[in-house]
């Protein structure tokens, strides 16, 4: 890069001189000379470029340019040469300062990472890289240091700033039990952990290789940018040879070979996905690539998982209804067979259990009826917990007075779950989830934002998704789906429109792979939800769902502007060079003047903001 | 087969990155490049038999561009 710098100053000022000496002595073969050891300094490094990409069989602009020059130093057009060189010398510099910008924030990102680990080790401290820090190791994290490494808490509480990772500056508390990432801040606090994940292993490792992989992936429209640029510079490479031929104007046929290549072209599109990327990157928004920014920029239809998603995910039980026994006796009987599932609404009922300081027996049998509830075996008595649906498909009947019951409960925005014995049912747990403040309006951002329908998938009954639908202002709401449902039902919305799918990326892994886009939020550290999804919500903030559709579609307005203003200038140039308008030096500037151009469009990308 | 993430200078057009690619695949022992370019990397799976890390980046070197690290 500096040595860029100081042969751009020597071969700039070898031209100055040359036009100093033809101003005091328009005739001498000094200014010649200058002119020449000006394009031999500016392009000597262009030309073993090209020697050594030929040597590879690999034919580069450079090749060109050096042909061009070389031609026109032959021709004895000084001044054109010399001004090639300089000129496609400081391009590639500028482009790169520029450039620079545009890769910022990912670069800013991994600055981030964490220098230097505290481990117990031996039993005294001891100062390591983090990338030595073994899994299992105690590591010791005091105030204002970066956490290294991704870990559990096994002492200690402190305040978390976890930014890094979800972009989100208010503070975490965490203490022992809690899960902590590499690179989050210790605001306030001393923690000691036990190293779960180190080095490129830990979620903010593969935070930053993933948008690496994604800056780097291909938007189909720039997929169809590329080819046509494969097939442009053969093209005017044929073009310049039948040009010779016909007309033997040698400064035609080489002026021709400095703009074969369409640099503005090839670079408007990665530019411009590079900086929507980054700056989603730095929101705590993971864009998986520029198939999916263009994708997001074209969403039509968002649909919602309700639990997790539009709400809390932290149901609690709110009411107990016992037709036979007493309240605690409906949860001993309920609470044992909930524990392995790692549903919502069943941690609901073991919570409540153990708030009630209930004894949890042991279970037998356990089953999963997917979407319905669980089955197993406590005490030697059959239970089954779960939907309607499920008592019937067991042949349990349901009283009207138990049916109104349950009516009352989800008129009012409760899920209430049965739970039965030996055929019977003994009772009703209501359950609710609080809708996210974040929540309310936000269909109607998404609708500034360019959506046009929000819907809701959910688990749940009829009349508790009536509900919260509309309190939430959704356009349409969609019940008591089992998982397989949601993906019937997101097929059936992918038929006249482009969908997006947000779920918590743990239950509705299936949905969120179906739907055209993949939204998983708040998935810090759940590995299933940032493989499958194709955005990922670092932090789990709704109002960033906004920000991803603005920024895509900013991202593609961005990236259209730039591959029609270098469409526009690669036609220009051509028509330019074949009226003879353009020659090599003005052909020169316009391609590199039309790169920056594309680059700093890109460049303005990175300061995107929400309007609200 | 070995894989290899070259990091290397900033890469400023495209098709300097083509360029490297086109290099690379051509080289005895290499089975996959990927170039990232706007990372500036080059991931490389190749036979250690056949070829080795040094010689992967005495090519792109070779072709102008600086290896700064290697991983």
């Amino acid at each position: 890069m500096k040595n860029k710098k100081n042969i751009l100053i020597i071969s700039g000022a070898l031209i100055i001189f040359s036009f100093i000496l033809k101003y005091i002595d328009a005739n001498s073969y000094a200014e010649d000379a200058l002119m020449i050891a000006a394009a031999i300094t500016a392009g000597y490094q262009t030309a073993r470029n090209a020697v050594v990409s030929l040597k590879y069989r690999v034919l580069g602009i450079e090749a060109l340019v050096t042909v061009a020059v070389v031609g026109a130093i032959f021709i004895g057009e000084y001044w054109e040469a010399a001004a090639v060189t300089f000129l496609f010398m400081l391009g590639s510099y500028l482009e790169s300062r520029t450039l620079e910008k545009t890769r910022s924030s990912l670069k800013s990102l991994l600055e981030l990472a964490p220098v230097t680990a505290t481990v117990f080790r031996d039993g005294r401290e001891e100062r390591v890289s983090p990338d030595e820090v073994h899994t299992g190791e105690r590591v010791i994290v005091r105030p204002g240091e970066k956490i290294p490494v991704d870990g559990i808490v096994i002492k200690g509480k402190a305040s978390v700033n976890q930014a890094a990772i979800t972009g989100e500056s208010i503070p975490a508390e965490k203490e022992t039990g809690d899960s902590v990432f590499s690179t989050t801040v210790i605001e306030t606090g001393y923690l000691e952990l036990e190293a779960l994940r180190v080095g490129d292993d830990t979620t903010f490792a593969r935070i930053m290789e993933m948008v690496e992989e994604a800056q780097d992936s291909k938007a189909p429209t720039q997929k169809f940018i590329e080819r046509f640029a494969q097939y442009y510079t053969p093209g005017i490479m044929v073009l310049s040879i039948f040009v010779y031929l016909a007309t033997r104007d040698i400064e035609l046929t080489l002026t021709l070979l400095v703009i074969s290549c369409p640099g503005a072209m090839v670079i408007s599109a990665p530019v411009s996905i590079v900086a929507g990327i980054g700056n989603g990157a730095g929101k705590g928004i993971l864009i998986k690539g520029g198939e999916y920014l263009e994708k997001a920029g074209k969403v039509e239809t968002v649909a919602f998982d309700k639990t997790g998603t539009l709400t809390v995910g932290k149901p609690v039980v709110t009411n107990i209804k016992a037709f036979e026994g007493t309240e605690d006796d409906i949860l001993r009987m309920a609470a044992p067979v909930e524990v392995p599932s790692e549903h919502h609404l069943a941690k609901a009922i073991v919570q409540e259990a153990k708030d009630r300081k209930i004894t949890i027996a042991n279970t037998e049998d356990f089953e999963v009826l997917s979407g319905f509830g669980v089955k197993g075996t406590v005490d030697g008595k059959n239970i089954l917990v779960g939907t309607r649906k499920l008592m019937a498909g067991e042949g349990i009947i349901i009283s009207q007075e138990i049916e109104e019951y349950l009516q009352g409960e989800e008129n009012n925005g409760q899920t209430a779950v049965l739970a039965a014995k030996d055929g019977k049912i003994i009772g009703a747990v209501s359950i609710s989830d609080k809708i996210r403040e974040e929540a309310y309006g936000l269909a109607d951002r998404l609708k500034k934002a360019g959506v046009k329908k929000v819907v809701m998938l959910t688990g749940d009954n009829e009349r508790t998704a009536k509900a919260v639908a509309a309190k939430l202002g959704l356009d349409e709401y969609f019940s008591e789906l089992l998982p397989e449902d949601k993906v019937s039902k997101l097929k059936e919305l992918k038929n006249n429109s482009t969908v997006a799918m947000i779920g918590d990326g743990i239950n509705d892994a299936p949905a969120l792979a179906v739907a055209d886009l993949g939204i998983a939020m708040g998935a810090t550290g759940t590995d299933a939800a940032m493989e499958t999804a194709d955005v990922v919500l670092m932090s789990d903030n709704l109002t960033r769902l906004t920000y991803t559709f603005g920024l895509s579609r900013a991202t593609m307005r961005n990236m259209k502007q730039n591959i029609y203003f270098a469409v526009a200038v690669v036609f220009t140039l051509l028509a330019g060079v074949l009226t003879k308008n353009v020659f090599m030096a003005s052909g020169m500037l316009i391609h590199e003047i039309s790169v920056l151009l594309v680059i700093i469009n890109a460049v303005r990308l990175m300061n995107y903001k929400e309007k609200i | 087969m070995k894989k290899v993430a070259l990091q290397m200078e900033e890469l400023v057009c495209p098709s300097c990155a083509k360029k490297i690619e086109g290099a690379l695949k051509k080289t005895d022992g290499v089975n996959e490049v990927n170039i990232l370019f706007n990372a500036s990397k080059a991931k490389i799976s190749f036979d250690e038999t056949k070829t080795d890390v040094e010689k992967l980046s005495r090519i792109i070197q070779d072709l102008g561009f600086e290896v700064l690290s290697v991983k």
